[in-house]
Formats: structure tokens, sequence, C-alpha cells
């Protein structure tokens, strides 16, 4: 076993883990971040996409300790007292989603994309977004929420 | 799946890293950015005893100017790279591989030097490297060695970096002016190449003075295509077809569920024109 000790949502999380145990099963299993969820074997969906230090990455596809030290984002934590994400709120308005399970690494890699880019076109969104699979909507809502969210962002940013 | 067990150590230095893997054998695998190994160890394709991991060494990360070369540490994720000014300016060719390797989740994560190693022939680094007459430097127990890029791949994911070595860094002789394009072939977004060629020029007035070419997924290694760089030479944009038709000359590719041979030989000729017409672009 092997010391850890990582912030999750903003809390230092200390535990002993199996050097094997992937990322996400640390978060579901061990902290309890279950709106992080698994969706393929392959690294190929993005599904269960966090942050790790502002970026995302496939939580899957890294070993618990290598985010010793580090700081991991996941979908629980970005609503802030009470209120959803503006990327949260643009998924809820526009549809964005059917069944719902693409849409906490949806939301996570959009975020990271406006982070990067925070006007972008829909030709940048669909590649931006490449790294997610969705099965149910076709994308077109998942594309129009992100827009609509990089507005919302950058007007908040000049509001402020 | 999850992996099976395995112990884990994560240096924080070279050195220390070469004296672990001295100590472990060939029961140790290296794990770089993991975008590669973690689905290996997931799938049970590969369980080592022991993981060294080299994501603590900070000197094994970023680009630095070297004079007539820009030294890539080879633990620079490919996200770094795609933005990076050295690289931008001296080594356009694999900024414009790299920004098509898989996803943004994965550019975060995986290294240029982890895939260089892991050597995957439909891997998108192999080919500018192999162009750009890339040098790499391997440290191991005796000490340091400089492998040119054309010894550096010997087979499907094999390489001269032996049981015990490390690759550290990518030295790119700098290409300052020269245009680039890299045209990759796939079905779906984030999938592996099928076909990709990687062309880089030099332009004098119109007309190409100098073309360095690379396949991607051609044969068992990445490729050379130096009949095409000599044709090319001398050749305006309007007449590339002939120079390029030639792309996939001597080469072995692979049949598979995603074409047979002679359609990545076809492929080859049609990308590396399309490839070469871009670079002349800039």
């Amino acid at each position: 076993m092997t010391r850890i000790t990582v912030s999750v949502d903003g809390v230092s999380c200390t535990d002993e883990v199996e050097p094997r145990m992937l990322l996400v099963h640390y978060l579901r299993e061990t902290v309890g971040k279950v709106g992080t969820v698994i969706g393929c074997d392959t690294s190929n969906c993005g599904a269960c996409t966090v942050h790790l230090d502002g970026r995302s990455v496939k939580s899957c596809n890294m070993l618990a300790v290598q985010a010793d030290g580090h700081e991991v984002t996941t979908i629980e934590g970005l609503a802030k007292d009470g209120r959803l994400h503006p990327m949260q709120v643009a998924f809820h308005e526009n549809h964005a989603l059917q069944c719902g399970y693409c849409t906490p690494g949806m939301i996570m890699q959009a975020i990271d994309l406006v982070g990067q880019n925070p006007s972008p076109t829909e030709d940048e969104i669909r590649h931006g977004m490449e790294g997610n699979l969705c099965r149910c909507t076709g994308y077109h809502n998942i594309v129009k929420a992100v827009a609509a969210a990089a507005g919302a962002m950058s007007s908040e940013r000049s509001d402020s | 799946m999850i992996p099976t067990s395995f112990d884990y150590v994560a240096p924080t230095s070279v050195d220390e890293a070469l004296s672990v893997l001295a100590e472990a054998g060939d029961d140790a695998k290296v794990l770089a950015g993991g975008q590669s190994l973690l689905p290996i160890l997931r799938m049970r394709l590969n369980a080592p005893e022991k993981v060294v991991d080299l994501g603590r060494i900070e000197a094994l990360r970023g680009v630095r100017d070297g004079g007539d070369h820009i030294a890539i540490g080879a633990m620079t994720p490919y996200c770094d790279i795609v933005d990076d000014a050295l690289v931008r300016e001296h080594a356009l060719l694999l900024a414009k591989a790299v920004e098509t390797v898989a996803d943004p989740q994965i550019r975060h994560r995986g290294t240029v030097g982890g895939a260089l190693v892991h050597a995957d022939p439909a891997g998108d680094v192999g080919a500018p490297v192999l162009a750009l007459e890339a040098t790499l430097v391997v440290v191991g127990p005796g000490g340091e060695r400089t492998v040119a890029a054309s010894e550096f791949f010997q087979d499907l994911f094999e390489t001269s970096v032996g049981d015990g070595e490390l690759l550290t860094e990518i030295r790119i002789p700098k290409h300052t002016g020269w245009g680039a394009s890299y045209e990759k072939f796939v079905r779906v977004s984030h999938q592996w190449s099928i076909v990709a060629v990687a062309a880089t020029v030099r332009l004098d007035g119109g007309s190409i003075a100098e073309a360095r070419i690379g396949l991607t997924n051609m044969g068992s290694t990445p490729l050379r295509a130096t009949a095409v760089e000599q044709a090319l030479v001398g050749k305006g944009a309007s007449d590339l077809a002939e120079a390029c038709s030639a792309a996939a000359e001597g080469t072995n590719p692979p049949s598979d569920l995603n074409g047979d041979a002679d359609y990545r030989r076809h492929l080859a000729g049609v990308l590396a024109r399309r490839a070469v017409q871009k670079a002349m672009e800039g």
C-alpha cells in the first residue's frame, strides 16, 4: 500500500491505496465522488474526465498514486454555494443530455475547453470535445450548450 | 478491468530512476504519461512486478534552445509541445503532428518520450521525429549515448532503448522557417492513424529546395520516404503528384480491418501530395 494525499474538490484526502488502483476508482470508492462515472474500459469515452491541477484528464487512465500531491476537481466540486457552474446551467437549459451518463465528463472537458479558448467556434467546440462520446444526443445540443456557457462565462468575467 | 498488483516507485531524479531500474531488472516497466501503458496494464497485456513512474522528475520536462537544435525533455506532455514557441519556430512539423494525437485529455498527460519508446507504428510522434532527423539521448548504467532517429526504431514496439535505460531528451536540428503539415487519415475522431504522412519543406522562391517526408503506419516502424524527398527538389506547388506517387515505394504496410496493404499504399501517395501542398503554404 502507498499513502497518498490528494486534494479532491478542495478537501485534502489522505489514504492508503494499492498502487494499481485507478484514479477513477479512488475517487468513486474511497472518496465517494460517484458523480464521476466509468463509461468504457478503453480510455475512449471520456465519461470519467476530471481536472488534475486544472487540466482535463481521463481518470480511468491514471493511477491514484500519480495524483499524490495534486489537486483533483470532479463534477461534484463545480457548484458553489448551491449555485450551479455556468456550464452545468447551460447543459440544463439547452437540454444537452438524454440519458445523462456522459454528462459529467462532457461538462468537465467543456470547462477545460472554454478555459483555453474563451470564445470557441462550433468547429473548435467539436474538435475540443472529441475525447468525449455521447451515444444519445448526436452532440448538437452539447455543442450549443458549450457555446452558450462560453458566452455566459465571459459576461460573468466582464461583470466582476 | 484493473491492473495486476505491482510495486510502485516514483524517483525524483534520473540517477535514482536508473538505480531502481538496475535493481528491478526486466520485471520493471517505466511509466511516462501512461496514456498507452495504463490501457495495457488494465487489459493485462503486461503484468510488471514494478512500475517506475518518471512523473516526478522535473528535469525531464520542458523545451530549451540548444543552439543548432532544440532539446525536448522526454517527459514533456503533448499539450506543452503544441503551443511551444521554440517548437513552432524550429520544428513546426512536430507541433502539427502532436496536435492530432488522440484527444485533449490524452494530450494533457501523454508525453513525447513515452510515445517514442512505446513505438507504436500507428503513433504520430515517430514519423516527424524521423523526418526532422532528430537525435535521441539515452542514459543507462554505462552513461549517456546518443542515437540517430534512423537507428532508434527497430521493430513493432521495439526501440534501441534497452532494459535499464531511459530516453531523456529529443534533440531536433533547427528547421527554422520550414513549412510543415501532418496529414492523418482516420475514419472517426481520436482514432489511431490508418496512414499519416508528415511533410516539411524549405522553399526557395516558389519551389522546393529541401523536403523531408515521414510515414506513419506504413510498416512496423515509422519510415522515411527518401525517394519522394529527392524527387520533390525543384518542384512547384502544381507539380507534386508524380513525385509524391512514389511515397509507398519499398514499404510493407499492414493489412487490417481499417484497410489492406494496397489501400494503405494508395493513401500514402495521396496524403503525401496533400501534406507537401499544405507544407508549401506554411
